[in-house]
């Protein structure tokens, strides 16, 4: 049932990689190959964006971007962000404000904000709803992440 | 005090944030196979046949295994906390729709999703019940005969009853009831119903099961390792010391994820094929799982012509779906609190929990105590409505005053009724002399107040060690599960603060069942409660070892020496270790079998409301929450800022299941089983909201604190009810409150009633 491997070649926090994947597999599955489980597959659709991934500096969702797409791309993970050994921003707003509980869709809205400082330096709120209305909180962290986001923002 | 009450980061924040914490989703296994499961499409009948021939020849597919197979492992291959009734893999009968009937099994998922296409059953079937009001008869019976666990000894005399739905019936009387009706002021009678809705935490169900030597590991995103472990020892009629239940970190489990959800089938997938094998559901699966009990309430309450309720009966039905799971607990548990936090001399309580043919009903956060409250508080709104008292005014004449008993009979004691209500009342605005803004037009605003409390889970044990290194750096092994509450954190504090150490120099080994010791379970708000009681006994144990030690290296007494030096002082170098350890179990009076009454049901009271301010769309029917204020009793928090965050989140979930979350069924069939068409809040659905946590002191909880993290929930629903009411003059019996609900009740209250869809 399953066709023939494809190889691609990306860049994969910041560095060169290739490997051999078939076009039925997601981003998500590609990364996983990798060690790499900070973006997880939950609602399978899109919605809930704890799959999220940066391509070329894009965010995307992993459990609907073919891993194929990536090749010849850039992919920035979360497990990148604190590649110096320090948090970035975001992240030390995030612990900061306290706005995480079981922290499985964290490393989404981390993302998320990220693109969004990087095309708004000091969001309104309403730019940071708009942004992260795509994330998805079950523990309703909701509050917290705002003020996460604005702590960032000042920073 | 130092560490406890300090508000520091969870412990965990730096993996977290990093995407770099521990989940069970992440976990490979070298050979390790995949499940994927085939499932019920009928609600109910009886199972002729399963084809798996076109599935077992799929190229990459590695076995599939029905209930059969599993019956020649396990000959009783049913479980349940409350009921042995659910089988690992359907057997003779499916009893809802999602039921799992088979498992294909592969090295790639992907395989065995494409085998699972592949599997086709037959079904006889036979007509299927889904109300519970109507599952009271016993015109169509899930069970042929009911199976009580024998866990707990108030259920055993069901065993072996015939021709019936009723798991559980539960009756509480108090005073005379029917002679206070009589003599009443004033009857009031209504009838409240909830919904289906369920927890969806984002990682969703995930186990696997690795044979090892003379044993099994079972790696599993679950609330009760300890319950686990001897659970499938039982199932497999093993000693518990050969099953190992590992739990890491929980992406979310809100009472999903108590008791053997996938662990069973784990377990004996790995053991028939003698490999590792992992089941990680997707989110459409999770709806085939464990729901919240959709509920009929009738309340009837007498009231004298001060404003006193003198009388309330309860007649509660508890819609439990296709298997007990732990229903027969919420229908009692939470039974006794069903007239709600007033002092009332005469009660009747009739609390029914029924099999149906639906998804099987649980624990969600609040144990039933949300839908209850829904429905006292609508009432207790009602009513003073209908006497033209301020809703807040007879609160006050009514609520339960500390060392008051309780419709059991038990006491309340640390039981802030009064003080949640009146921060409510303060922040809302309430006391003020400033008439209330209703608007005008088109959008009308109102505003509304509900409380609500609960009983804690008594008894039950918990287990602690700790274990204090010749560093003086100490390790605390427990088996209660952090799922995102931030247990690992508070407990870190009580050690420390007992210690006198700073909370960053504890580690917390997480459930391990070869490593750490008993723990009934992370529910209920009760791990704060009775494991931090644990911890707190186990850090005081080692203290005074420490102590000893010093005196056995003559070290004078009385002097604080720190840990390391009477370590090296002792064993000449740096060696050794002390290890603390202590269980803890409240007392527990079992409610008297006629009478349902007992002074002592609960080790502690757990205290929540809610404030709301609406704004409704009449040409719409659209309600927009404009304020959302919350406040609870956490009796002295550990750690201030993640209570709040627990308090705030908790309303955040009821929001959900007031406006918009609703499983819908259609023949028997979840027609909405995706987070497209089953609509969590986002963040675009967040109101302005305030969450207090009021000065109070839980005397027996560790360093004054009790659990929090239900109370958020208790009183979001009827508040914004309330407020609605209060707005447009319509009250909503039915959750959730759709703008179609509150656009159909202002049409009918116009005199226009809208036709059925």
């Amino acid at each position: 049932m399953m066709t023939t491997a494809r190889t691609i070649a990306f860049t994969l926090n910041g560095q060169q990689v290739s490997t051999m994947i078939e076009p039925h597999r997601n981003l998500v599955e590609l990364l996983q190959r990798f060690d790499l489980f900070g973006s997880r597959e939950s609602c399978g659709q899109g919605l809930c964006g704890c799959c999220t991934v940066l391509v070329d500096d894009v965010a995307v969702s992993g459990c609907l971007y073919f891993a194929v797409w990536v090749d010849g791309k850039s992919v920035t993970t979360v497990e990148h962000l604190d590649a110096d050994g320090t948090l970035s921003p975001v992240q030390q707003a995030f612990i900061e404000a306290g706005a995480f509980q079981c922290g499985y869709c964290t490393p989404g809205f981390i993302l998320m904000s990220h693109q969004l400082l990087k095309e708004h330096p000091n969001p309104s709120d309403d730019d940071i709803r708009h942004y992260l209305s795509g994330n998805l909180c079950r523990c309703g962290a909701y509050p917290e992440i705002i003020e996460a986001v604005k702590l960032a923002a000042k920073r | 005090m130092t560490e406890a009450g300090r508000e520091l980061p969870r412990l965990e924040a730096r993996a977290k944030v990093t995407g770099r914490a521990e989940y069970t989703h992440n976990l490979r296994l070298p050979g390790m196979l995949y499940g994927k499961v085939f499932r019920s499409t009928v609600p109910h009948g009886r199972l002729r046949r399963i084809d798996t021939a076109a599935a077992r020849a799929l190229d990459g597919v590695h076995r599939v295994i029905t209930g059969e197979d599993i019956r020649r492992l396990i000959p009783e291959p049913y479980y349940g906390p409350a009921f042995h009734d659910q089988p690992i893999l359907a057997l003779d009968k499916v009893r809802h729709v999602g039921e799992p009937v088979a498992v294909a099994l592969a090295a790639d998922p992907h395989v065995a999703e494409r085998a699972v296409q592949l599997i086709a059953a037959e079904y006889e079937e036979l007509p299927a019940v889904y109300d519970e009001v109507a599952a009271m008869r016993p015109d169509i019976v899930v069970h042929d005969m009911l199976k009580p666990a024998g866990t707990f000894a108030d259920l055993k005399h069901l065993k072996g009853r015939t021709g019936t739905n009723v798991a559980l019936d539960y009756h509480l009387r108090r005073g005379d009831p029917d002679e206070a009706f009589k003599s009443a002021a004033h009857v009031f009678e209504h009838t409240f119903k909830t919904q289906q809705c369920l927890h969806v935490p984002f990682e969703p169900f995930v186990a696997m099961a690795e044979p090892a030597d003379n044993a099994l590991v079972i790696h599993t995103s679950n609330q009760t390792p300890s319950f686990v472990r001897t659970e499938i020892a039982r199932l497999l009629g093993w000693p518990e010391n050969r099953v190992r239940v590992k739990v890491p970190y929980l992406g979310g489990g809100f009472g999903a994820k108590v008791y053997v959800k996938l662990e069973a089938l784990v377990a004996a997938l790995a053991l028939i094929v003698r490999r590792p094998v992992k089941v990680a559901l997707t989110m459409e699966e999770q709806f085939y799982v464990i729901t919240k009990h959709p509920t009929t309430f009738r309340i009837k309450s007498g009231v004298d012509t001060d404003g006193r309720i003198v009388a309330r009966a309860c007649e509660v039905f508890w819609n439990g779906g296709a298997y007990a799971d732990i229903g027969p607990r919420v229908t009692q548990k939470s039974g006794f609190t069903s007239p709600g936090p007033y002092d009332i001399d005469n009660v009747r309580i009739d609390s029914y929990e029924l099999y149906t043919n639906r998804t099987p009903a649980g624990a969600l956060r609040g144990f039933g105590i949300p839908q209850l409250v829904w429905a006292y508080e609508s009432h207790t709104d009602l009513i003073a409505r209908e006497l033209d008292v301020d809703p807040v005014a007879f609160r006050r004449r009514n609520i339960l005053r500390d060392g008051r008993p309780q419709a059991s009979g038990t006491a309340m004691k640390d039981a802030a009724v009064a003080e949640v209500l009146e921060t409510l009342a303060a922040r809302m605005g309430w006391n003020d002399n400033q008439p209330f803004d209703h608007g005008g037009g088109a959008i009308r605003r109102g505003r509304g107040i509900a409380i609500g409390f609960k009983a804690s889970i008594s008894p039950t044990t918990s287990v602690a060690i700790v274990n204090v290194s010749a560093d003086g750096s100490a390790v605390l092994y427990t088996s209660t599960v952090d799922m995102g509450q931030g247990s690992d954190t508070a407990y870190a504090q009580i050690v420390a603060e007992v210690l006198a150490v700073k909370t960053e120099a504890v580690r917390i080994v997480h459930p391990d069942t070869d490593v750490t010791p008993y723990d009934m379970g992370t529910l209920g708000s009760r791990s704060l409660f009775h494991m931090g009681n644990a911890v707190r006994l186990a850090a005081e144990d080692a203290l005074a070892k420490l102590r000893a030690l010093a005196a056995e290296a003559g070290l004078p007494e009385g002097t604080n020496y720190p840990p390391a030096e009477i370590f090296k002082k002792r064993f000449g170098m740096q060696a050794g270790n002390v290890i603390g350890a202590a269980s803890f179990m409240p007392t527990y009076k079992s409610p008297d079998p006629q009478t349902g009454l007992s002074d002592n049901v609960t080790p502690f009271w757990m205290i929540g409301g809610a404030g709301a301010e609406v704004a409704v769309d009449t040409e719409t029917g659209a309600v927009r929450v404009e304020k959302l204020v919350n406040a609870a009793d956490c009796g002295r928090p550990i750690n201030p800022a993640v209570a709040r965050t627990q308090l705030s989140g908790a309303a955040t979930m009821q929001l959900g299941f007031t406006l918009s979350e609703v499983m819908l069924l259609d023949g028997g069939q979840v027609t909405n089983a995706s987070l497209a068409d089953y609509k969590i809040p986002g963040i675009r659905d967040i109101p302005p909201m305030q969450s207090e946590l009021v000065a109070a002191e839980q005397h027996s909880g560790p360093f004054g604190a009790k659990g929090l993290g239900e109370s958020g929930t208790f009183g979001v629903s009827p508040a914004i009810a309330n407020a609605i009411h209060d707005a447009v003059g319509v009250r909503i019996t039915e959750l959730p409150i759709t703008a179609e609900a509150v656009f159909r009740a202002l049409r009918q209250q116009a005199g226009r009633p809208l036709e059925d869809a």
